[in-house]
């Protein structure tokens, strides 16, 4: 811990722990395997550590990147052991992602000045951007920032109704035209209300629609140029989520995106389960978008800031 | 859908084109690309090490005929692989019992309360009496989103959103279905993890206390290496009976979808593509088989053709193309015959060698749209006979349609060539055959 202490308060760290500890054990358990009754690194090492990297979801290029970078230090320092290989790979993988996230976010928290600050959230169907977007909203709130909610996600049976009730839950107003209404007004309205009220925070939620859909992908460059009509900087984010169990279609996603909309962030949920996050390690590597949460469970206080280094070292122990 | 993988598997199996037999050698380097391509399709690290070495394994043990070349004896050996990965054969879905009961289950966000909507109207469809029964308790306003679909295809759906006991609540839904004398119930229950032990517990009693005639699995399309062992856990606590991959549509390579057939043992029964309730297909491990190839989903083509098509309009357009008389009329419900077909990138990838371009370009329904302004701007006389068309009737055409005279102009120029292609097939006489048939659908 001692290095990143300073960085990652006690008690987070404990809980992002609790939530990835089945990714660490996994990833822990197949290194400890890959390299048990080793000394040195030699090619079946390597081999097995590919596998760990592959199921993993790094996906291929990452980790011929990182294999790669490995038998480089390998070559140059032949009684390479175990301890060292641990460590290595540690740093391999934090440069990865350290390359794009330079800025680790605190807390939950808006850049000061930009009032409204608006959040655009997209991505494709059930990744959870609408549970997101609660969590979200609870978090902004809880810092004291007063939040107002904007469903445009007038499409998805339902959705609608499922973001009034986050609305309630958390206790953030929901502007809402109902369902099947043009969603760039409701967005347009969400902004004009968070300006007259003074709000701190618009979070606008959007139907889920796959990368592929050329024409739901031109409505998010509407729903954008509507909201630039009030507030011209906006939106100040665009956060992408990303299911967390998605394999390398989720660099398709993260491309297509950022062509349409200019994603400025990235969202990964579901990391409680099995799956092991790799595919962060294979975005953050091939696009300049940071990482700003990841989910790791239901709860309200399972949507956390993302820290690269913490998440790093939850990895290897 | 598995576009990327064909243009994969393409590239390696070009490694081996031009040479005369296989070898330890040169099967080595392509055997790596396909491995490689399988798992950048998202198929299991073990799987996609099996199906390789095996294909191996074939590859050096069959003799090399003359008359077939090392690619195409590899591609014949890897499409047989896949296939044989997958099932070979269409499975059936079994409702028995008064009402069948259909559990549907699956993680958070797979798609199951979309999915149930699609099943109950394809049940209806043909002639079922169906219910829905919303069992998720959790997710907010599920039980409203289960409600609108059911609304929207006019089945009825049971819910007690007071109710927190999903077990009780499935029970009553087969005691009102019985009572309104529906012969299948589906049931749809909240997303879980796999370990989430208390969640999977409920879906265990859930099961159990049903007794479904058939539970399915429910997975998303671009679920990555984690998909095995999400669907070996439910299937250990479920047994179920069949896998539902959702979210085909889009770029997804679906490469879960093999190794999930492949460690679980249980036959993928639907894909489900789209937002429309209409979007449910039967799964069929050799058509996709096929396509994962870039071979081509021809059946699929020409069923989809044989469904759409008129067949005394095909029969006319015909006619009409051997004489060389095809025009703008015709061209123009050509566009809407295919349009009548479906998504047109879709359609696109089902047609052999036409999987990669369909990948590179923007292409969507709307992409007809200016065309047809165009053609709809002229007079009769000027479809029938596009070579009156002057530089002041193309200037007035761009007026009406909207567009400018240049893409007037590159429309002509491409219909111009269209024509002369259909010449020069029609002076090739086996072509001719070709193209009736498929027009002809049959």
């Amino acid at each position: 811990m001692g290095l990143f202490g300073g960085i990652f308060s006690k008690d987070k760290k404990e809980h992002l722990d609790k939530g990835l500890a089945k990714t660490k054990e996994n990833f822990f358990s197949k290194l400890g395997k890959a390299v048990a009754g080793k000394s040195t690194v030699d090619d079946e090492v390597l081999d097995n550590l590919e596998e760990v990297l592959v199921t993993s979801d790094v996906g291929v290029e990452t980790t011929l990147k990182i294999i790669e970078a490995i038998e480089q230090r390998v070559a140059r320092d032949k009684y390479l052991g175990v301890d060292e290989l641990n460590r290595i790979l540690r740093e391999e993988i934090a440069a990865l992602l350290s390359e794009n996230n330079s800025g680790d976010l605190e807390d939950f928290d808006v850049p000061s000045g930009t009032r409204p600050y608006v959040i655009l959230v997209v991505g494709v169907n059930g990744v959870g951007k609408t549970t997101t977007i609660g969590k979200l909203a609870a978090r902004f709130k809880a810092k004291g920032l007063q939040v107002m909610l904007g469903a445009a996600d007038t499409f998805r049976a339902a959705a609608v109704d499922q973001l009034k009730r986050w609305g309630e839950r958390v206790g953030v107003p929901v502007v809402a035209h109902g369902m099947h209404t043009d969603p760039a007004s409701v967005a347009f309205d969400t902004v004009k209300k968070a300006v007259e009220q003074q709000a701190d925070v618009v979070i606008i939620d959007t139907a889920g629609r796959l990368h592929t859909k050329v024409n739901l992908m031109n409505e998010l460059g509407k729903i954008k140029r509507v909201i630039q009509k009030f507030v011209d900087t906006a939106p100040h984010e665009v956060l992408l989520v990303l299911d967390g169990s998605t394999g390398q279609n989720a660099v398709n996603q993260a491309r297509e995106f950022t062509k349409a909309t200019e994603v400025t962030a990235l969202a990964i949920t579901k990391l409680d389960g099995t799956a092991k996050g790799g595919v962060v390690i294979g975005i953050s590597d091939e696009f300049k978008i940071p990482v700003k949460y990841i989910g790791v469970g239901e709860g309200l206080e399972d949507l956390q800031v993302f820290n690269k280094m913490a998440f790093v070292d939850s990895f290897f122990g | 859908m598995f576009d990327s993988l064909s243009v994969r598997l393409d590239k390696a199996i070009k490694n081996l084109k031009g040479q005369g037999r296989i070898t330890e050698i040169n099967v080595a380097t392509t055997v790596k690309e396909i491995r490689k391509a399988l798992i950048e399709a998202d198929v299991n690290y073990k799987v996609a090490k099996q199906v390789t070495d095996k294909i191996r394994e074939e590859a050096l043990g069959r003799d090399v005929l003359v008359a077939v070349s090392p690619g195409q004896l590899l591609t014949k050996i890897v499409d047989e692989e896949l296939t044989r990965l997958m099932g070979s054969t269409h499975a059936p879905m079994e409702l028995k019992g008064d009402p069948a009961v259909v559990l549907i289950s699956g993680l958070q966000g797979s798609g199951k309360t979309t999915f149930s909507g699609k099943l109950a109207k394809m049940l209806k469809g043909q002639g079922k009496s169906v219910m829905l029964a919303a069992c998720d308790i959790y997710r907010p306003a599920a039980i409203d989103q289960l409600r609108v679909l059911g609304e929207q295809i006019d089945v009825a759906v049971y819910a007690e959103p007071e109710n927190k006991d999903a077990v009780q609540i499935a029970k009553n839904a087969i005691k009102q279905a019985k009572a309104h004398n529906k012969k299948v119930l589906i049931v749809d229950t909240a997303g879980r993890l796999a370990i989430d032990e208390e969640m999977m517990q409920e879906i265990a009693n859930l099961k159990q206390a049903l007794q479904p005639s058939e539970t399915l699995f429910v997975v998303d399309a671009m679920t990555g290496q984690d998909a095995v062992n999400t669907a070996k856990t439910f299937n250990e606590r479920l047994n179920f009976d069949g896998v539902v991959l959702t979210k085909l549509d889009g770029d997804t390579r679906g490469g879960a979808a093999l190794s999930i057939r492949m460690v679980v043992d249980k036959p993928i029964k639907f894909v489900s593509s789209g937002e429309k309730m209409e979007d449910i297909d039967l799964f069929h491990p050799d058509r996709m088989a096929s396509r994962i190839l870039g071979m081509g989903d021809v059946v699929s083509l020409v069923e989809k053709a044989q469904q759409t098509f008129d067949e005394e309009e095909a029969r006319r357009l015909n006619k009409k193309i051997r004489k060389n008389e095809f025009d703008l009329n015709d061209f123009l419900s050509q566009l809407e015959q295919i349009k009548k077909m479906g998504n047109v990138k879709d359609l696109m990838g089902m047609i052999p060698g036409m999987g990669k371009v369909a990948k590179d370009i923007d292409l969507d329904n709307d992409s007809f749209k200016p065309i047809e302004a165009i053609i709809k701007s002229m007079t009769p006389k000027e479809r029938a006979n596009p070579d009156i068309l002057n530089g002041s009737r193309r200037k007035r055409i761009a007026r009406g349609s909207g567009t400018t005279v240049q893409e007037v102009n590159s429309l002509m120029k491409q219909f111009g060539d269209m024509r002369k292609m259909m010449k020069t097939m029609n002076k090739m006489g086996g072509m001719k055959r070709g193209l009736a048939n498929l027009m002809g659908g049959r």
